[in-house]
Order: structure tokens, then sequence, then C-alpha cells
């Protein structure tokens, strides 16, 4: 039994309403523990003025110098001593998560007893970058958790200038539109850069992250260093029956209004069954006796919307791999920056590929420490350089996929001119 | 009491998922074929093989007790074999071989307080920052503009009746580490950072702050004798840069961190490229325990979208063809000239065209 709660009468009209509230979390734990009552006094103090009041310091575990992120109360009395001096410390490891974030319960119950008895017995599933955030624990007692964690088999995650926990769809474990191994190729690459996360040295922060198809579930164009976004580059798959079953059920209205008619590159057309191409990069599909969806797949940009709206009848084809793009992150300090691609298919079917992914990522991470300012992610290094040199540096060849259009103003040296043309040529021979 | 020989971290990495993976997915790993909905909340995938799994979405708190994450155990012992997974929005997800478990399930959960749904063209869970409750630098608390703003939304989640997936994210800095989304709610500074001179020369890195700023609005300075920085305030654009390699430069501040609101972030390639959210609301208070000036408006887009858009239209899809004006037309909120973008490449977000929907 614990001492007494502080009044939280804000905190307290959290506790209504149909959501779950992490509340009633907070206050079942702070039944136990007197550390549980002061956060709450500590959080309804913040509700109250409107402001934060931990900040950071130095706490680690040994052999490591990332991974705990350490938090010291700033409500102070007049004598500098914590007004909430059970809560004084309240410090978070981050955990990475097996990919695709699936669980036993029997591993789950672990965490929950392990905390239960070192921490504050409260866990977030999961963080922003994907951790597992074991939330709230004393200084003293953050090594304890961490060695029966680690002894568990999980490891800590990145924090600060470091690369940082990765996340990766559920794909291939449970979606039909799965490129590739999202899980192999997370673990392998992530599990490539272990001194790097939990030894921050680099100039930055550097993530991965890994998608199985271009609706992108782990958001990595936007947040990721390395986005690896599946797609393949033979013809789309039909399923006759699963599209007469699509057809029947909704009609011509919804195939021309939300299938063919939002096609980004009007590369689908409703044709007489009769009457569809028979070229190689044609896909065709019957949705009734007499109808067939030609797909011209030299036009198609795998963007997955039909795939999402007709999934069986279309899928991803069998020639897998990836599109990969770098430079991702979102605003400070110049502004949102989308990742870009430097490699327009990757091939990952396997081994040997999945390790030249390893290496690729190695490469990239390798140029970034190297030439990346204090405090400047990827996409504003490459930003500050230009692409072509960060290709040169990576050595990487150009490809027209890189980019959405050519150059639009004349501010450039082309004193290489002809010896650039002969290199072209020199791509297309090889090709 | 020191140990003699400390324990050394077993450098492990990322763990291996097949060993948590529910049987029915290790068995079809890389082999399914199709999916559908039967109900809001549930999927059904279905193998090569013809083996089935059904998955059950429900709703969390994202950070829990561990008195909740039992239970959620519990229910997946009796129901779902021991096995669970979650989403990048803090859903958590039962897989089951029997179909005859999906009502049952579904019934426990609600019954315990946990919402089923989350999927398809449904309002997800907000994926969210940390706050109050442990960020260092944090305006407002996500968790509870979330738990709120939630609540209000339930019915959203519950079901899908939008046009398309909505996602939304709620950030408690500019940072914006709750990222992209149809609507993202984030917290907007409007005036320079209060400085404690005292303090800087001991806390600071100086020239690392100075680097930090965006603008150039910051530069060494003398105060009472004492080294320190100072910010050209009419430079500053109030992005709290600064705050963290340097704390003695307060950004947040209880009257004037505001919530702005930003629509149509898409990380999906589907139909158009992905897109960058952009703002269309500001100077919301940050009015706690349950901010309803935010959930106000984010219900005003989100029940104009849904009379508004066509089948399978994302808020950015939407917003595309009816064109800006007809959005802030639509949804009643005012355009001001901060809308219109000065910041470099901004030029590139300004109607270079004859084309004007009247």
């Amino acid at each position: 039994m614990a001492k007494p709660l502080y009044p939280t009468p804000l905190l307290d009209q959290l506790e209504s309403g149909p959501w779950p509230s992490f509340v009633t979390g907070l206050k079942r734990l702070a039944k136990d523990k007197d550390y549980m009552v002061d956060v709450l006094g500590h959080l309804e103090h913040s509700y109250k003025t409107r402001k934060g009041y931990w900040k950071g310091g130095t706490v680690g575990v040994i052999g490591y110098g990332g991974g705990v992120i350490p938090r010291f109360t700033e409500i102070k009395d007049e004598k500098g001593e914590p007004v909430f001096k059970d809560a004084a410390e309240f410090h978070t490891l981050r955990i990475m998560p097996p990919p695709g974030m699936h669980y036993d319960t029997a591993t789950l119950r672990k965490f929950c007893d392990i905390w239960e008895k070192h921490g504050s017995g409260l866990i977030a599933l999961h963080g922003q970058s994907g951790d597992i955030m074991m939330q709230g624990c004393t200084t003293e007692n953050v090594q304890k958790a961490w060695d029966e964690i680690n002894m568990m088999g999980f490891d800590m995650g990145g924090a600060g200038p470091a690369v940082r926990t990765s996340m990766s769809c559920v794909g291939a474990a449970r979606c039909e539109q799965s490129c590739f191994d999202e899980a192999k190729a997370h673990r392998m690459v992530v599990n490539n850069f272990l001194d790097d996360i939990h030894r921050p040295a680099l100039p930055y922060k550097f993530k991965f992250k890994f998608s199985g198809c271009g609706n992108d579930c782990m958001n990595s164009i936007q947040r990721a260093d390395m986005a690896v976004i599946g797609t393949w580059r033979d013809n789309m798959g039909t399923d006759e029956a699963l599209a007469r079953k699509w057809f029947a059920k909704h009609g011509m209205n919804e195939l021309v209004n939300d299938v063919i008619g939002m096609c980004p590159t009007r590369a689908i057309q409703l044709k007489d069954a009769g009457a569809v191409g028979k070229d190689a990069h044609i896909s065709s599909v019957k949705i009734n006796d007499t109808q067939a969806l030609e797909i011209n797949n030299k036009d198609c940009v795998r963007c997955m919307h039909c795939i999402n709206v007709m999934t069986g009848a279309l899928a991803p084809g069998q020639d897998k791999g990836a599109t990969i793009l770098v430079g991702g992150k979102r605003t400070l300090k110049i502004g949102d920056l989308m990742g870009t691609v430097i490699v327009p298919f990757f091939d990952l079917k396997n081994d040997e590929d999945y390790e030249k992914l390893v290496e690729l990522g190695q490469t990239i991470v390798d140029f970034f420490a190297e030439n990346a300012l204090e405090h400047e992610r990827t996409g504003e290094m490459i930003e500050r350089i230009g692409l072509v040199n960060f290709l040169e540096g990576i050595g990487l060849e150009i490809d027209p996929n890189m980019v959405s259009s050519p150059r639009m103003n004349p501010y450039v040296r082309m004193d290489g001119w002809d010896e650039e043309v002969a290199k072209a040529n020199a791509r297309k021979t090889a090709a | 009491m020191t140990q003699a020989q400390p324990r050394r971290a077993d450098e492990c990495g990322v763990p291996d998922s097949k060993k948590f993976l529910h049987p029915k997915l290790a068995a079809n790993y890389g082999n399914w074929k199709t999916h559908d909905r039967p109900r809001p909340g549930v999927l059904h995938h279905v193998a090569k093989t013809g083996d089935e799994v059904w998955s059950v979405r429900a709703g969390t708190q994202r950070q829990m007790d561990v008195y909740t994450i039992r239970k959620l155990c519990d229910i997946a012992d009796q129901f779902a074999e021991g096995h669970v997974r979650f989403t990048i929005r803090s859903n958590i997800e039962f897989m089951v071989s029997d179909e005859a478990k999906v009502a049952p399930l579904i019934a426990k959960l609600e019954a315990e307080g946990f919402p089923v749904g989350g999927t398809g063209n449904s309002v997800s869970m907000v994926a969210h920052t940390q706050g109050w409750l442990h960020c260092d630098i944090p305006g407002t608390d996500a968790s509870g503009a979330v738990k709120a703003l939630m609540d209000e939304l339930i019915d959203e989640y519950k079901h899908e009746q939008m046009p398309n997936r909505v996602r939304l994210s709620t950030s408690c800095c500019e940072i914006n580490c709750g990222g992209q989304a149809d609507i993202a709610i984030v917290i907007q500074h409007t005036k320079p950072p209060k400085i404690n001179h005292d303090l800087v020369a001991n806390v600071c890195e100086r020239p690392a702050v100075v680097a930090r700023c965006p603008v150039a609005a910051i530069r060494p300075a003398l105060v009472n004798g004492k080294p320190t920085l100072e910010v050209d305030e009419k430079k500053c654009v109030c992005c709290g840069a600064c705050y963290p390699p340097c704390p003695p430069m307060q950004i947040n501040d209880p009257e004037h961190s505001k919530f702005a609101i930003w629509v149509g972030g898409k990380n999906s390639n589907a139909r158009s490229k992905p897109t960058f959210h952009k703002m269309v609301a500001a100077g919301i208070p940050n009015n706690p325990p349950r901010w309803p000036e935010v959930s106000t408006i984010v219900k005003t887009i989100l029940t104009t979208y849904k009379e508004d858009a066509h089948p399978w239209e994302r808020m950015a899809d939407w917003i595309d063809r009816i064109g800006w004006p007809r959005f802030f037309e639509k949804t009643g909120l005012p355009f001001t000239k901060y809308m219109i973008d000065d910041w470099r490449g901004g030029r590139a977000n300004l109607n270079a065209s004859a084309h004007i929907r009247f």
C-alpha cells in the first residue's frame, strides 16, 4: 500500500470517456508505489502550470553510451530539494522490438514482472522510433532492470547521434503485398550497426525503416535516412476468380471511379475481353465474361492503389525487391525533406542480396560519418553537397529514376559534358 | 555495493521475430494470397495454402501500466493462442485461427474497455509523442490531448465510414516526433525564447547553439559581465531549436505556446506521390486537461472530409480535387497570410498557373 495520492483534479478529467485512460493506469500503479504517487503529482503540476519539468542528464548501463533517456525533476522547493522526492528520477530504457512488433504473452509478462520490480510499471508500446519504452526508473535500478531485460534476449535501442532503433511492417508474416522479407532485412541491417547504436559517435541520428510495399506503413519516406520500400519490376499479378468476385460485389461504377479513374499514370484500361493487348508487358484479367482490365506495366509506377482496392484480384509481381531512398526527415533544421531515390530496384531474393543491402547501408553510414556536419541529417548533407557528389561518394551510378524532372536552370559548369555522354552511352550498352 | 565483476551487456541486437509469431503466421510466412475485412476491426487473411487467420485490432492508451498489459495477455491466452502484435499506432492485434473465437474475443475486449476498430477507412489511434509525462522539452502533453480527442472520435475508430483511412498525429513541439499525418496537431511557439543569462555559460555549448538556429538569429553576447547568448527577436521564428541544446533558452510558454493544425500529409505512394502536411489552423490555446478547442477544429475538418471526399480519396487527394480555397470555405477556417510559405523553396507552393476554381 502506497502513500495517499495528491489531489489531481485536472488529470481526473482524463479518466472519463470511452477511450482507455493512461491516467487510470497511472493511478492503479500508484496504489502500490510511492514512486507513482509522486509521478502523478508531478504530472498534475505540469497540467496546472502548462509546462514540463524534466531535465536530461547522464545515466547509462555498463558498456553502452546510449539507450537510457535520463530524467531528473526540476520541481524543487526553496532549498533546492525535489518537491516530489519519490519521483526525483524518472529515466526511460529504450529496448528494440522484434521486427513487426510480434510478441508471445510470456515475453510481455516477463517485461511486466521486471518493470514492476525495478521500474515504475509503466511501459509504452511503442515509442515513435519503435522502441519498447520502459518508462520510469531510478538511477540505482537502471542497471538491474537492464540486466534482466538483456538476459531475455532483448537489446537496447539508440539515442542521440547514433544509428537508431528501426521498424518494419507486418510484411511477409501476414500481408499479401509484401515484396521482400522485411524482418530479415531489418535484423541483418540493424544488427550490423550495434556499435553505432550503443556508442553514439555519428554527426547526428541515422534511421533505417523497412516497408514491404509502396503503401509504406512504416512511414519510411518521411522519416528514414535510409528507407527500404518493397516493389517489383515484372508484370502485376492477377487472379480471375477474385477479380470476377470483386466485380460482382462492387459493380461498374466502382470499377471505373475507384480503380481505373484513380490510377495516377492512366495505366489501366477497360477492354473487351477479346481485345486485350498481347504484348509481354501487359497484364489483364477478366472481370466478367465479356470485359477485362488491361494494365500496361511499363506505365505502372507500383503505387499500390488498384491492388489496395482489388486485393488478391490484382497483386505485386514475382520479380520482387525494393526501392532505396535516402534523406527523409522532419523539420529541423532546414525544413521537411522526403527521402529520394538512390536505387530504383534493389534485388532482394537470396542471402547474397541481403548481404549487399547491409553493405549499402554500411557505405552510406560511413559516408555520413565522414562528411556530415555536426547535427546534420543525411538529407541536409545531400542538400548541401548535391546528390551527384553523394552518389559519387558512395559509388552509385546516376539514373533518371532519381529525379522528378531534369534541371530547370542553366547555372551549372558543364566542362565534362562529352565524358558524361560517353559514360551514359557505356551505361546503356552495359544494361 | 559494487559487484566484483560487473555484468557486460550481451550485444544481441534486434531479436528474431520468428519465435514470437502466431503459429498460423509462422506457417504461412511470405505465402499470403489476399485479405478482406468481415467487419471493422477485423482482418481476415487467406494464405495460398488456403489457411485462414483472423486478426482483431483494438485501441490502447499506448503507455500502459503492467496491469493493463497483463489483462491483454490474459485475453490473448484465452482467445488468441498466446500471441499478439502491435501496430505503429499502438493498436494491439490478436490473431485467431478459429473464426468462432472472433465474436467472443471482440465482446471480451469491449467489455474490458478496449475499443475494437482502427482498420480500413476508419480514424485510427493517434500516433503521438511523450509530452509532460517524460519529455525534457515538451510544450504540451500529447497523451492527454490524444485521450481527449479519441474519446470524441471513438465512433470513427469503431466504424469504417470515412472516404479512406485517416491517420492522425500529435506532437509536443515543432520537432514533430508524432510525424506527418492526414491531420497533425503540433505545438507552435509564438514568442522567442526567454533567456536565463545567469545559466547559459555553464549549461550550453554556445557555438553549437548558434549553429542550431535555422535563421541565424542567435549570437554570443555579454550580459552583466557574463558570457551568454542573445536572440535577434525580429529574425526569430520561435521554432525552439535552441532549447534542447540550451535549456536556459526557455521556449515553452503557458500562454504563448499554441497549437497549430496541419492537414494532407500522406506517406503512402498510393495514387499521388507522398505529401507533407500543410498548416491550416493556428493560435489554438494549449488548454489542458482536455484541449476542447483542438478537438473542435479536428472534428470540423473530419466532418467536412467525410461528407465531401470521394471514396478512396485521402485528405490530400480530396483537397487536391477541390482546391485550397474551397477547403477553407467548406471548413470555415480562416486563411491568413501566415499560411503563404516564405521558407526556402516556398515559392514552389504558390499557384504558378491560371488554374482557379470558381
